[in-house]
């Protein structure tokens, strides 16, 4: 695996995913009034007659989607991810329930959105969607793995959910790394015996931050981007449990029912070992720079490699 | 009116009455269900099947028919019931409504029924989702139009405006509605619980085609589909005024048959009123 190379956000990603996707003219793009934040807007540009435009109202977008999937188009819909939470319903009753392909993507996901403040800053969304039977959940870590998992989307089968982040983030992936990417698969970027850091989204990359301090400690990590949170990658955690015996997930998000959730029901019912959380504990952010919220809510590689080592002891002793 | 057209009324006056028939025993079989709903709108669906409506009883997934988007899901036995007597369904098929397994959901369902194109249950869906079915058949140059069975009592959903909003900007000429005005929602009548006003002038205020029927009158139910045939703009509403549990008197106006089956005594006299 390559460096980390500097710069995208993942939103831009998902832009650059649905020009690639245009070709086939099934791909129709539904837009909240939001298109220049999710970057739906290029697809707007070039495509208009198969861009949608629904004005600020979620609910209607949701199903408006769904009426297009069961006429035989693929749609996207897009809009920040906390406005999806709005239409939890739709998506659930309108568009999950019935099987249809509508692929739904939520940007400005997490703290890390930062100065616009705690009523955008979406910390359930992972939660919630994976609750939802059918359901496809994905958070990519960078713009060149967005846009790989979402072209990949085109020929995946049921309805999706992808949060995407506002704010550029050092690349994990190369434009060689990322044709390895599978939607349902781990992506394994560091390999290490003591402990397996689980992570997804801009928490990819502290998790490395945060193997890289260790290792300096003489810890060896695994580092896995799980961008696919469901389904979740219970083959790769069957092997890490083995390899390392302990894991650290993280993620901007809560603690409670994402990615870190998702892990410990595996494991718990499959392979119980030592797992600490890294993630937001049952608050709301405020307005701030990322780094400062990042910081005030432990979502920091310091805060991993805590996890790490106390992980670590938990499996030792046990 | 001409000989042909009388016997045309007669013959679709007299498929609603089996479908009454049918709306009354599956809810009494089921022992649930909400047959007010269902006696209220069916005249209108019968009417639309029996005259505009594209579809191909034998081909019920056929790429191009018209599609109807059954918004008030809860009437459910309306619909099967018109399935059932155009032979989509079954007898046992209805019979078994709300039974484990049953062809026949307790809300229409497009997974489970051949002939349902929307899956239902909560309520201010449909009209999003027709819209997006509309808009489709555009892109596809398709001719096919969507209809669209909205309760009264569903408007009072915020997202029926966002979507009767959406549709006008959208210039989608081949959308219907049919509000089922039947004044009385789940607790009580809508003037207790929440008056919506004069529907018709708020969907012709978002730029829509309204007329306004006696949403019972087998005549002109007919007259006004084939004026939708040549209506030259907007999406169109139809406002069917109509009586809930029409057809079976201890119904009929009666909020406690919103969502309530008949029991074996009811079900006699209903029989009997609708013999």
């Amino acid at each position: 695996m390559s460096a980390p190379s500097s710069g995208g956000a993942s939103r831009d990603g998902y832009g650059k995913a649905l020009l690639r996707l245009s070709d086939d003219p099934r791909v129709v793009v539904l837009e909240a009034d939001l298109g220049k934040s999710t970057k739906s807007c290029h697809f707007r540009e070039k495509y208009p007659e198969r861009t949608v435009s629904m004005g600020i109202a979620e609910q209607n977008m949701m199903l408006v989607a769904a009426g297009m999937a069961a006429s035989g188009k693929v749609p996207f819909a897009s809009t920040f991810a906390i406005f999806t939470e709005r239409a939890f319903e739709q998506v659930r009753n309108g568009i999950a329930r019935p099987g249809l392909k509508v692929h739904i993507c939520g940007s400005h996901g997490g703290i890390h959105t930062g100065t616009d403040g705690s009523s955008a800053q979406s910390i359930e969304d992972l939660s919630i969607y994976r609750t939802i039977p059918k359901m496809t959940v994905i958070h990519p870590c960078d713009d060149l793995s967005a846009e790989e998992l979402t072209v990949q989307l085109l020929d995946y089968s049921g309805p999706s959910y992808m949060r995407t982040a506002r704010n550029k983030v050092p690349r994990m992936y190369d434009d060689q790394s990322k044709m390895g990417l599978r939607i349902g698969v781990g992506s394994v970027l560091e390999e290490g015996e003591d402990v397996a850091l689980i992570a997804c989204g801009v928490m990819v990359e502290q998790a490395r931050n945060a193997a890289s301090a260790l290792s300096n400690e003489g810890v060896n990590c695994t580092v896995v981007d799980m961008h696919t949170i469901k389904p979740l990658d219970t083959s790769l955690l069957s092997t890490l449990a083995e390899s390392c015996g302990c894991i650290v997930s993280a993620e901007d998000h809560s603690v409670f029912g994402g990615l870190g959730s998702a892990i410990s029901e595996w494991i718990s019912t499959n392979n119980p070992i030592p797992l600490e959380m890294v993630g937001v504990r049952d608050r709301f952010g405020e307005s701030g720079s990322t780094s400062d919220l990042m910081e005030e809510l432990d979502l920091t590689s310091e805060s991993i490699c805590d996890a790490a080592r106390k992980a670590i002891n938990r499996k030792n002793s046990s | 009116m001409g000989e042909a057209a009388q016997d045309k009324i007669a013959e679709l006056e007299e498929m609603a009455r089996l479908c009454r028939i049918d709306i009354v025993k599956m809810t009494h079989a089921a022992k649930s269900g909400h047959p007010g709903g269902s006696l209220s709108a069916i005249d209108s669906m019968v009417a639309l099947y029996g005259t505009s409506m594209r579809f191909d009883t034998s081909n019920p997934d056929w790429d191009d028919r018209d599609r109807f988007v059954m918004s008030k899901g809860h009437a459910s036995p309306a619909m099967y019931a018109l399935l059932h007597q155009m032979g989509v369904l079954e007898e046992s098929d209805i019979m078994s409504f709300r039974t484990m397994g049953s062809a026949c959901q307790g809300h229409v369902d497009m997974n489970w029924t051949d002939g349902v194109d929307f899956s239902a249950g909560s309520l201010g869906m449909g009209l999003s989702f027709g819209l997006g079915c509309a808009l489709s058949a555009r892109m596809d140059s398709s001719e096919r139009r969507i209809w669209v069975m909205l309760g009264d009592g569903e408007t009072q959903e915020g997202q029926v405006w966002e979507a009767v909003m959406a549709a006008n900007y959208h210039n989608a000429n081949n959308l219907r509605v049919i509000v089922d005005r039947n004044r009385i929602q789940n607790d009580d009548f809508m003037e207790v619980q929440m008056e919506i006003g004069d529907i018709g002038s708020k969907f012709e205020s978002f730029g829509w085609n309204v007329r306004e029927v006696d949403g019972h009158d087998m005549a002109e139910l007919v007259e006004v589909l084939h004026w939708t045939e040549n209506a030259d703009s907007g999406p169109i509403a139809i406002i069917a005024n109509t009586t809930k549990g029409k057809g079976v008197s201890f119904m009929e106006d009666n909020p406690d048959f919103h969502g309530k089956a008949p029991n074996d005594k009811e079900l006699e006299t209903a029989l009997e009123e609708l013999s």
